[in-house]
């Protein structure tokens, strides 16, 4: 690729086709690239374990098999960490919204003492890896007994710094004049964030629930640590021990993994801009 | 030409900054502001706030599995200093850290050209960000099998061009690499999201006028694309450092249960946080690590906020 193609919109001013072309030769590329270890797995998934560790590598499944599947239904409680995952994901999200939609209003809009003091608190709270905060955090979920339970991998992640100071910005940014007005109509401080303000800045809290899900979707360490034994466990953990028990049978590894990743890629496909738009404000905002 | 419209980064903050409160909001306490933050401040302080204090603690005290553990000063961190397997943790983790912000680049050239094509555009963004709504711990299965020495089709790939394979995980030469390309590959749909929304921030007449001046599509991607974009370049970065210092899923799943013979060598500092606290239970140790860890965070952003100076452009 010449980077003499590298520009800006030759194309918005109806620029040179073929520049287009070669643009779209390399970005095809690049998503073949992107693409390949998914369709590896796909077709991995339906060989058999023999077959995977023939040489040479055979592209497409001589005999294609569901037994895979069969393995990890029949071996793996898919559902209940489904379920598990789920439901710690709906708790985490809904309080943080929650949590963070308060706190990000006041700090924005309101006047208290001690608000910049604590918000640059708040700030500095940002900077720090979470590994910093694993071991207390481990401790309080022992202390509480909520070790291998289901808010144990909730709770910590619905407080966060974060979302608080994303939620800041996005009220920071709404016009003022609504605000007065429904102070001017006798409307208290509740009532003006509840019924005024919140409905304003559900764009920015779609981006945050987004970015909030993906985390506690994704996240392996933290469910790792509190959920060392039992039905609790969410599908990373429960994948992750997978590994463990069926090592180097790569169909079965493989139908798991994409079994356990369909859901959220579904749901991107289906919320695809609300996804970006989360991500391009944790960048624009940070 | 307005600075607010195309400006990433630090300036917006400030831009769309404090709307003037109201008068009444300004001379009187609002009672219901306490209120409002108080369920996020207590959580933060229970949940962050004192772990955060107590790891500090934590890592001048012994490893007492049971009971109270006793203070013994910096012996924590004396004894990770004369560990071998800290400096080859700490090592591979800055190694990672350097060749995946190879992807930076690789990204602000994609995002530009994705950018600029008029069609199709949505779906290579789609493409590019699946990994991201992927468990890693798919991803890590998933390319362990690639990058298998003996039956992986990145090695029988090669070997279609006469090129010898290697076992790129077993191998702790290659394992860093190997991770580092799996890294890339998994960070770059944010990039691309983020830089995208940079690039959309950057006026299109500079590039109507710049052509007009006879610039070609070289010249304007080095002298309008890049400079405009550096601070949202610069952001990305930032985040790039910070989260592969912290990379720990990988090393887990490609290496974890299954190879435990062949993972000493190939260790991130977070990894061995992890083995520290939670499979050895020596949690004054681990917390040195962890303590080790947040200092290097420091360190690297730091010399970044001082390197900026040197490349960022004030827009």
């Amino acid at each position: 690729m010449s980077e003499t193609e590298i520009a800006r919109p030759a194309s918005r001013r109806g620029g040179s086709r073929r520049g287009e072309m070669v643009v779209h030769a390399v970005l095809i590329l690049g998503a073949a690239l992107m693409i390949v270890p998914f369709i590896w797995q796909i077709l991995t998934s339906f060989k058999t374990p023999n077959e995977v560790a023939s040489l040479p590598p055979t592209l497409l499944p001589t005999a294609p098999t569901v037994h895979a599947y069969a393995t990890f239904f029949q071996t793996v409680p898919f559902l209940r960490q489904f379920m598990v995952s789920v439901s710690s994901l709906v708790m985490r999200v809904a309080g943080q919204l929650f949590v963070a939609s308060l706190a990000g209003y006041a700090f924005a809009r309101l006047r208290f003492p001690g608000r910049d003091l604590v918000f640059t608190l708040y700030l500095l709270m940002l900077m720090v890896p979470s590994q910093l905060f694993l071991l207390g955090q481990f401790e309080i979920m022992k202390e509480l007994g909520l070790l291998s339970k289901l808010p144990a991998l909730a709770i910590p992640g619905m407080f966060s710094a974060f979302g608080t100071f994303l939620l800041r910005q996005a009220f920071r940014g709404l016009p003022a004049e609504f605000e007065e007005a429904a102070r001017l109509d006798g409307a208290n401080t509740w009532q003006v964030f509840w019924h005024v303000m919140l409905p304003m800045a559900r764009p920015m809290i779609a981006a945050l629930a987004v970015l909030t899900s993906l985390y506690s979707w994704n996240d392996l360490l933290w469910p790792l640590i509190v959920t060392p034994t039992g039905a609790n466990r969410p599908l990373t953990v429960g994948l992750a021990a997978m590994q463990g028990q069926y090592g180097t049978d790569y169909p079965t590894l493989m139908a798991g993994a994409l079994v356990c990743l369909a859901p959220l890629v579904l749901v991107f496909l289906l919320l695809r801009r609300q996804f970006f738009a989360g991500i391009a404000s944790s960048g624009l905002k940070g | 030409m307005s600075t607010a419209t195309r400006v990433p980064v630090r300036r917006r903050v400030r831009r769309t900054g404090t709307p003037t409160p109201t008068r009444r909001t300004r001379r009187r306490t609002d009672w219901w502001a306490v209120l409002m933050i108080a369920p996020a401040t207590l959580g933060l302080a229970v949940l962050y706030l004192w772990p955060f204090l107590e790891t500090f603690l934590k890592s001048f005290k012994g490893n007492a599995l049971f009971g109270p553990s006793k203070f013994v000063g910096v012996q924590n961190y004396s004894n990770l200093i004369s560990n071998d397997a800290f400096w080859h943790a700490l090592r591979n983790s800055m190694l990672y850290t350097a060749l995946v912000l190879l992807g930076v680049p690789l990204a602000v050239v994609l995002a530009a050209l994705i950018e600029q094509v008029t069609r199709g555009r949505t779906i290579y963004q789609v493409l590019f960000f699946l990994p991201v709504v992927t468990l890693p711990v798919a991803i890590g299965m998933v390319w362990r099998l690639i990058l298998n020495g003996d039956f992986g089709l990145l090695n029988w790939v090669l070997s279609r061009f006469g090129i010898p394979g290697e076992y790129w995980v077993a191998d702790a030469r290659f394992t860093i690499w190997a991770f580092a390309a799996v890294g890339i590959w998994m960070g770059l749909g944010i990039n691309l999201i983020i830089l995208g929304a940079g690039l959309q921030g950057i006026s299109p007449e500079l590039y109507e006028a710049s052509a007009l001046d006879g610039a070609g599509r070289a010249r304007q991607f080095r002298s309008i694309t890049v400079p405009l974009l550096s601070p949202t370049i610069f952001f990305v970065v930032i985040l790039t450092v910070i989260s592969a210092l912290q990379m720990f899923d990988l090393v887990f799943i490609m290496l974890g249960s299954v190879n435990n013979t062949a993972i000493d060598g190939s260790k991130t500092i977070v990894y061995l946080f992890y083995e520290a606290a939670f499979v050895q239970f020596k949690q004054g140790y681990a917390a040195a690590i962890a303590v080790v860890l947040l200092m290097v965070i420091m360190a690297a952003t730091a010399i970044q906020f001082r390197l900026q100076r040197k490349w960022v452009v004030d827009v």
